[in-house]
């Protein structure tokens, strides 16, 4: 019966788990063709040639979780080492969410400066067995309105 | 109020440093969001309700650091910096500091 369940939620997981990446990163790749036109950047200053007429503190932050059956794939992969490929896809999937919610309430600015992205698991850790299997991306940067052209950089 | 996460704000000029303004808070995860996670860890994806918990969390946060920085009388607070980090096991506390500055 246990047998039963665990295997059930194993093809849920992989079934359900996949439709949904695959959804998301089809939803990221759309967005972040649209928003290609603000940059960002991770230094802190702007270039000399740009006067800041505006600037505000913006983030954007995303949780997001581990399906069933890639957790137990990652536990698998613990044992004998090596690549955590499903853990990667989550990470990658959280960061670049988090980067186009800040892009998103960064709209009628130029640029983001200094950018930092802080990356955290709640509560428990991402691969303990009970644990809650999630990490939280926090993006955060300056939003700087330059007065101008907006050519260069 | 200025807030920026650079160590100057673009286009204005310091002309008073006041020190190091932080805020915080720790939140526990809650019951019925707990259970909506506990499902979503199955199928995957976005837990909806911690992120909004957390956001939520993250303002107070800096509303506390901007109310020090006002009692301070400054202005603007510049590089400020976010943690996150869990304190216990289903608590996690938000952090923000930053410098309290005199902004012309």
């Amino acid at each position: 019966m246990n047998l039963i369940v665990f295997i059930g939620l194993i093809v849920l997981g992989y079934l359900a788990g996949s439709a949904a990446e695959k959804n998301h990163y089809r939803s990221i790749e759309k967005r972040e063709s649209e928003m290609a036109d603000l940059p960002i950047v991770t230094i802190s200053k702007l270039p000399q040639n740009m006067d800041a007429t505006n600037s505000r503190l913006v983030n954007g932050s995303v949780v997001i979780s581990i399906d069933y059956f890639k957790r137990i794939l990652a536990q698998l992969i613990n044992i004998v080492g090596g690549k955590v490929i499903s853990y990667e896809s989550l990470v990658d999937r959280a960061r670049r969410e988090a980067i186009l919610r800040l892009k998103e309430e960064s709209r009628g600015y130029d640029y983001i400066i200094n950018l930092r992205i802080e990356t955290s698991t709640i509560g428990n850790a991402a691969n303990s067995k009970n644990g809650v299997g999630s990490v939280e991306v926090l993006a955060y940067g300056t939003a700087v309105k330059v007065a101008g052209n907006e050519t260069g950089l | 109020m200025y807030l920026v996460n650079t160590e100057s704000i673009p286009g204005k000029e310091i002309v008073e440093m006041y020190g190091v303004v932080s805020g915080s808070t720790v939140r526990a995860k809650h019951v019925g969001k707990d259970i909506m996670a506990g499902l979503k860890n199955i199928v995957g994806g976005e837990l909806r309700g911690y992120t909004e918990l957390l956001q939520e969390s993250r303002q107070e946060a800096m509303d506390r650091m901007v109310q020090q920085a006002k009692s301070m009388g400054a202005n603007g607070v510049v590089n400020i910096r976010f943690a996150t980090s869990s304190v216990a096991q289903g608590a996690s506390e938000l952090y923000v500091y930053g410098t309290a500055v005199l902004v012309k």
